[in-house]
């Protein structure tokens, strides 16, 4: 993010005020995972005396709940299914996305930009309206308690979206570069395979961050359409298997979240520049 | 289904249909939008048919053939069932005060995050992590900063002598606080995202228009008021709908939150269709109620197309 002030006021006050009030942001945002990498070391005695100081370790630190999560539940399988549905919804949504966005961005003429608003609108549609109708088009198709339905529902929302933030990117490129390598022979759609894409790479990465990302935080579908516990993804097998009755296993429920929220945040903190970029400069001519 | 242009050759000395399709922009443009508008349509267009048709039929889960049509019973049976006025009114409560929160909040974090400081990434990776973070396990964590016996929250407040001896707020049990509790995590979760178009829109005003200003001698508010907010504003419109849309429609919060209770108090639409519809099996009836966000929906819809044009900062 380019931070460019005007350099009217820098006053030491001014840079304070500044500093608190960003303080007192990350605290909001930040404390809840913080609070998670506190709870998953604590013993469980440590947790559940109401008199003990819950921001230090009253007794030594401890491993157990890390070990019952990977040992005793299903998390490690769960994880792997969110990472298994992401890889194939990924692949589709590169494969349907990519000449999309640079349809819209180059060969849709002045109907691009209505076409490319038009496709970007329908990933607003909430899977809240369309869940109903959904689960019988999954039992028709025969994929009902099967990842398969995720693979095949999930792209809905990441075509629209990804072929949003490619037709930013692929706008941003010089036309002459392709129309150089016209002249040199390729055609239009040689220019497109043999140069455009090759320069496109970090964009393309960009999307298969952000489909990867929308995959892990899906809830809805995966709430409506999987039922066993084996073929849970994170988002869904935490909050509805790891809750027992009135049983809480705090500590393992904690490891849980923070293990599937970490990674990939620091990914898409490494990208957020160009999605932001992505995101507007499809809206910019 | 995955067809795309792939398979075309496009070797330069090659004459037949497929070097000419290679080379005609108009064609080559449908071909390779073809696949993703196909899968559009089959998966949302198609769908969103499906909603409509059921909410005038009397599909269950386990009902198979082909549905009769009931007409319009199964809206009668919503607004007329005493859970669906509240919950309409609920939705409207979390959807608006939570927006509200959420751009004041964007805004002001917006304008401290445009001065450059050292340590920038890691401050942008705390503030992003609620956004990032599957939003059902976010809200694990503030279901255990919520808990009734063990919250953080409460032991902190009674730390600081926030709270008395007799106070010990139950944050997901008492029908106010609930509501607020759903509202603060719904804000910590969409307060990233604004953030991040805002900023956007900030920093995609030209340099030389701030300077022209200053030039000009615009004093700090005037400048502010006078060149900034109307530039930035149809980007923040633009967040504004899109948070809009996540508010009235999304379900997760509440449900790993409160499951809409208690006594319903934190039930909004979403919720309620989805117990109806899945839970309960009435599919019909869930459908119905889950149209009512529709609405809403295609009003964000219309406004954000109106905004995007007005955000062409050339």
């Amino acid at each position: 993010m380019a931070g460019e002030r005007r350099g009217t006021i820098t006053s030491p006050l001014s840079r304070g005020v500044n500093f608190g009030v960003i303080a007192a942001f990350v605290a909001f945002t930040a404390f809840p995972f913080f609070w998670m990498v506190i709870t998953t070391f604590k013993q469980t005695l440590d947790l559940m005396n109401p008199a003990n100081n819950p921001f230090l370790f009253n007794q030594p630190p401890t491993l157990t709940h890390l070990r019952m999560l990977f040992q005793e539940t299903a998390y490690a399988q769960w994880l792997w299914n969110t990472a298994w549905v992401g890889g194939i919804v990924v692949v589709i949504t590169l494969l349907l996305a990519v000449p999309a966005g640079y349809s819209l961005a180059r060969l849709s003429g002045s109907s691009g930009e209505q076409l490319g608003i038009g496709i970007f609108l329908t990933y607003l549609v909430p899977p809240t309206i369309l869940f109903i109708p959904l689960s019988r088009v999954v039992t028709f198709l025969g994929l009902t308690d099967s990842l398969w339905s995720l693979v095949v529902v999930y792209p809905s929302f990441t075509i629209p979206f990804c072929s949003w933030l490619l037709m930013g990117f692929f706008k941003v490129i010089p036309p002459d570069i392709e129309e150089a390598a016209m002249i040199d022979g390729l055609s239009r759609f040689g220019a497109f395979v043999r140069v455009v894409l090759p320069i496109s790479v970090a964009g393309i990465l960009t999307t298969i961050i952000f489909t990867f990302t929308l995959v892990t935080q899906e809830f809805v579908y995966a709430l409506t359409f999987i039922s066993s516990s084996a073929k849970f993804t994170v988002s869904v097998g935490v909050p509805t298997f790891l809750v027992r009755g009135d049983v809480y296993f705090w500590g393992s429920m904690m490891a849980a979240c923070f293990i599937a929220s970490f990674p990939i945040a620091i990914l898409y903190n490494l990208f957020v520049d160009r999605f932001i970029a992505g995101f507007t400069g499809g809206a910019v001519k | 289904m995955k067809q795309t242009a792939g398979d075309l050759p496009a070797r330069p000395v090659d004459t037949g249909f497929g070097r000419r399709l290679a080379d005609d922009e108009k064609w080559l443009g449908r071909v390779m939008l073809a696949p993703a508008i196909t899968y559009i349509v089959a998966l949302i267009g198609f769908p969103l048919l499906l909603a409509l048709f059921y909410s005038v039929s009397n599909v269950t889960v386990g009902s198979y053939g082909w549905p009769s049509f009931v007409g319009l019973a199964n809206f009668r049976n919503a607004i007329g069932n005493p859970a669906f006025p509240r919950a309409l009114w609920n939705t409207l409560v979390f959807a608006l005060v939570s927006q509200f929160f959420v751009m004041i909040l964007a805004t002001i974090l917006a304008i401290s995050l445009q001065r450059e400081f050292r340590g920038k990434w890691v401050v942008r990776l705390m503030i992003l992590l609620p956004w990032v973070a599957p939003i059902s396990l976010g809200s694990i964590g503030w279901l255990w900063m919520f808990d009734s016996v063990y919250s953080v929250i409460n032991w902190t407040g009674r730390a600081l002598g926030i709270f008395g001896k007799d106070t010990w707020p139950i944050w997901l049990g008492q029908p106010t606080l609930a509501m607020g509790s759903v509202i603060t995590v719904h804000v910590w979760r969409l307060l990233p995202l604004a953030t991040v178009i805002l900023l956007g829109g900030l920093s995609g005003i030209p340099k030389d228009i701030h300077d022209a200003a200053q030039v000009d001698g615009a004093g700090v508010l005037r400048h502010h008021f006078q060149i900034t907010v109307p530039l930035v504003r149809p980007i923040a419109l633009v967040a504004l709908l899109f948070g809009t849309v996540y508010a009235f429609t999304d379900m997760i919060v509440i449900y790993v939150l409160t499951r809409g209770g208690p006594y319903e108090t934190t039930q909004v639409l979403s919720t309620l269709a989805f117990f109806t519809g899945i839970d309960g099996g009435d599919l019909g009836g869930g459908a119905a109620i889950a149209l009512f966000l529709f609405p809403v929906l295609a009003a964000c819809a219309v406004l954000i197309l109106r905004f995007a044009r007005q955000a062409e900062v050339t």
